[in-house]
């Protein structure tokens, strides 16, 4: 297990090298959490380099989000270091703002501004953290709209979409911040499943753009498609990591054949 | 066709049924009427009784009403006019109290000569009220509500036209403090050094400088106290004063309440719970009594102004409990949203946090307006003259003495019609801001 984790590229490197750069995006080492006396996350080392496709999967309660979380500062880590980007993510808050500028979230639950319309919802960001001008911030986020398929649905707000429809939205708005970055956590899981893949198809089309991603997700065969590199983990740790065929096909400790089992089985 | 298939189990629609209007029991005013009034017996009863108490009350009230007087000029004059026009044991409003007193309920003592004052200064008041209450106003009508508390203030007191620049002056060298600095150094030290800049200026700098431009170009408006102001004037004064400065503050103390820093959060809680704890009257007493004790001697620190100051400051406390409330009713994702996005604090709070949470709020802030603004009455207490201390000024006079009904009725109406139009205006906020489900 220390070994995989110490070595996190070594079996996804040399598999599908084509896109990747050897530019490392995020370096985490040695890093710990805890919720009060609760030992979230425990020793994780991870190294993403620049346009590689993560998908982190694991039972619920793993620590899965706090993970991607603690990249851009919504959580904070006690020990360890975490480098985004090149900036360590220290409590000085004006790298937290840089590394928030290079790093895009999508939530589980959208989490669009249901007083701004969808067009205000991509701009406001670019506007007021970017200093972008206002009429160039709109042409970037109708650009970003057209790509995930509803520029028609811009002068509208996020209460009259569907559920699919705003997590697009979502994805159009921290896109609209040009970030190098993209974490996802569990994307789809709110989504009924006539929605799910619409979610899905826009974030492989990201991917085929050469968006470095960090996935939580329960969609397996979303990261057979396009991960790199499949994380599992467990109470807090990373457990085993390997590409997706070997991941899915032939996995090596016993807690990922039970999850694999669990999540395939039916 | 629908014996054919009632025998099958299989069935297939072969024909699309047309939409039809609804029948007129269940639409149309019978079909409001019977499903609103007469729903049932005891539907039925409520609404006979509801109209039965209605009726009573109208034939006690119109006629008193109507079998009035407008032009005696006391009491026992109006009930022989009464008497003699409408017959042997009438009795009718004496509306002629509201005909002379009229002004008097409005301006209280204010010098007649100088009413165009008071009034300029309420037209203007709407002026500058307008762009913040309405979009569609023109954005430069904003100009005007910035300087306004220093125009209406010097119309309101008159005096030297250099003691409210003096005072705006303060806010524009805080601000460009804050332009200077904030540049320099984070925003705090910016916040700081503007707090400071404006208190040297106002408590050192402002007096002589004042003085120095009131010699050499004297513009100044006929000076008027304190004591004379009163009235709707005086109600409006303080009601505005103390709801234009109730909501920055409250949101601040909201703010303050849910800060990380322990200090900041303390002392917002601290003041929260000890204004929400003590009586307004207690407040208005130390204002106008105890404040006296504590500054040094010959300090002429206006009555009104503290009163106001307090008003404002016991609204706050309100307000913020108000607007906490809409805090707290705002998922924890629209902060993360906010700071994954890479907003800053302010800017979070401005853009994302506070427009929502107000939204939510307004009917809970428009009740504390509402509120403010009728708790200005007890300013009376402490011998203000507002409506009802000039009731009692009004009732004491041998003319009047005896008529109530008349002067609570109209300042009554009188308040009601800006405590109204309030809330009318909260609901046309609300639907205006509201978008779509959820
Ligand atoms: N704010 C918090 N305070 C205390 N404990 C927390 C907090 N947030 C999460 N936890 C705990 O930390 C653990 C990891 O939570 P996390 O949300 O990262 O799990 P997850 O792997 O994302 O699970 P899921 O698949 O259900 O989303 C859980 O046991 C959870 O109860
Ligand atoms: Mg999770």
């Amino acid at each position: 297990m220390s070994e995989l984790s110490t070595n996190p590229t070594g079996a996804a490197g040399t598999a599908d090298p084509t896109h990747l750069t050897d530019q490392v995006a995020i370096q985490i080492t040695n890093m710990n959490k805890w919720y009060g006396a609760f030992h979230v996350l425990r020793d994780i080392n991870l190294t993403v380099r620049e346009g590689e496709r993560i998908v982190i999967a694991g039972p619920s309660g793993s620590g899965k989000s706090t993970l991607i979380r603690c990249i851009n500062r919504l959580e904070e880590h006690q020990s360890g270091q975490i480098v985004v980007d090149g900036i360590e993510l220290t409590s000085d808050l004006k790298n937290i703002d840089k590394i928030r500028r290079e790093v895009g979230m999508v939530f589980q639950h959208f989490n669009l501004f249901p007083h701004l319309t969808i067009l205000e919802n991509c701009t406001l960001a670019p506007i007021w953290v970017r200093k972008v001008p206002r009429r160039e911030a709109e042409e970037t986020a109708m650009h970003f709209l057209e790509k995930v398929k509803i520029p028609e649905q811009a002068n509208k707000y996020p209460g009259q979409l569907s559920g699919g429809q705003q997590q697009r939205v979502a994805i159009a708005r921290s896109l609209c911040m040009k970030p190098r970055i993209m974490l996802f956590d569990e994307p789809t899981s709110a989504l009924d499943p006539e929605m799910i893949k619409e979610v899905l198809d826009t974030m492989i089309e990201l991917a085929h753009d050469g968006m470095t991603m960090l996935c939580v997700t329960h969609e397996m065969g979303f990261a057979r498609q396009v991960a790199d590199r499949v994380i599992f983990m467990d109470q807090g740790q990373i457990v085993e990591q390997n590409e997706p065929e070997e991941f899915f096909n032939n996995p090596q400790s016993e807690r990922t054949k039970l999850f694999l089992s669990q999540i395939l089985g039916h | 066709m629908s014996g054919t298939h009632a025998e099958t189990v299989r069935y297939v629609r072969d024909t699309m049924l047309p939409e039809q209007a609804p029948p007129l029991s269940a639409a149309g005013p019978i079909a409001w009427v019977r499903t609103n009034l007469f729903a049932g017996w005891f539907n039925t009863i409520m609404t006979l009784l509801s109209l039965a108490v209605i009726f009573f009350t109208l034939v006690e009230l119109v006629p008193w009403l109507v079998q009035s007087s407008w032009t005696a000029t006391s009491l026992n004059e109006c009930r022989a006019q009464i008497v003699e026009m409408y017959g042997e044991g009438t009795t009718g409003a004496c509306w002629a109290v509201i005909r002379e007193r009229y002004l008097q309920l409005i301006y209280g003592f204010y010098p007649s000569e100088l009413y165009w004052r008071p009034s300029l200064a309420f037209v203007l008041l709407i002026f500058a009220v307008a762009p913040i209450l309405f979009e569609r106003v023109p954005r430069a009508l904003l100009y005007l509500t910035v300087i306004y508390p220093f125009l209406g203030a010097w119309l309101m007191w008159g005096g030297t036209v250099w003691l409210p620049i003096g005072a705006f002056m303060g806010f524009v060298f805080a601000y460009l403090t804050i332009r200077f600095v904030g540049t320099r150094a984070g925003a705090i030290v910016a916040a700081i050094a503007a707090v400071v800049v404006a208190i040297v200026w106002w408590l050192f700098l402002m007096g002589p400088v004042v003085q120095e431009f009131e010699q050499s170009i004297p513009l100044a408006l006929e000076p008027v106290e304190s004591r004379a102001f009163g009235g709707f004037m005086l109600s409006i004064l303080i009601g505005v004063t103390a709801i234009a400065g109730s909501l920055p503050l409250g949101i601040l103390l909201a703010l303050g309440r849910q800060s990380d820093l322990f200090i900041v959060k303390s002392l917002c809680v601290g003041f929260i719970e000890f204004i929400r704890g003590v009586p307004l009257i207690t407040l208005l007493f130390v204002a106008s009594v105890l404040l006296n004790v504590f500054l040094p001697p010959g300090t002429n620190f206006d009555i009104i102004l503290r009163v106001m100051i307090m008003v404002t400051l016991f609204a706050a406390a309100y307000m913020a409990e108000v607007v906490r409330g809409g805090l707290a009713a705002l998922p924890k994702g629209q902060y993360e949203a906010a700071d994954a996005l890479g907003l800053d604090y302010w800017k979070a709070q401005r853009l994302i946090i506070m427009p929502q949470a107000l939204k939510i709020s307004i009917p809970g802030i428009v009740s504390t307006f509402i509120g403010v603004f009728k708790d200005t009455t007890l300013v009376s207490i402490i011998g203000l003259l507002d409506p009802l201390g000039l009731s009692n000024a009004i009732r004491s006079d041998t003319a009047w003495n005896g008529v109530v009904w008349e002067l609570y009725g109209f300042i009554a109406l009188m308040f009601f019609i800006f405590c109204f139009s309030m809330s009318r205006y909260s609901m046309y906020l609300e639907r205006k801001l509201q978008t779509g489900h959820r």
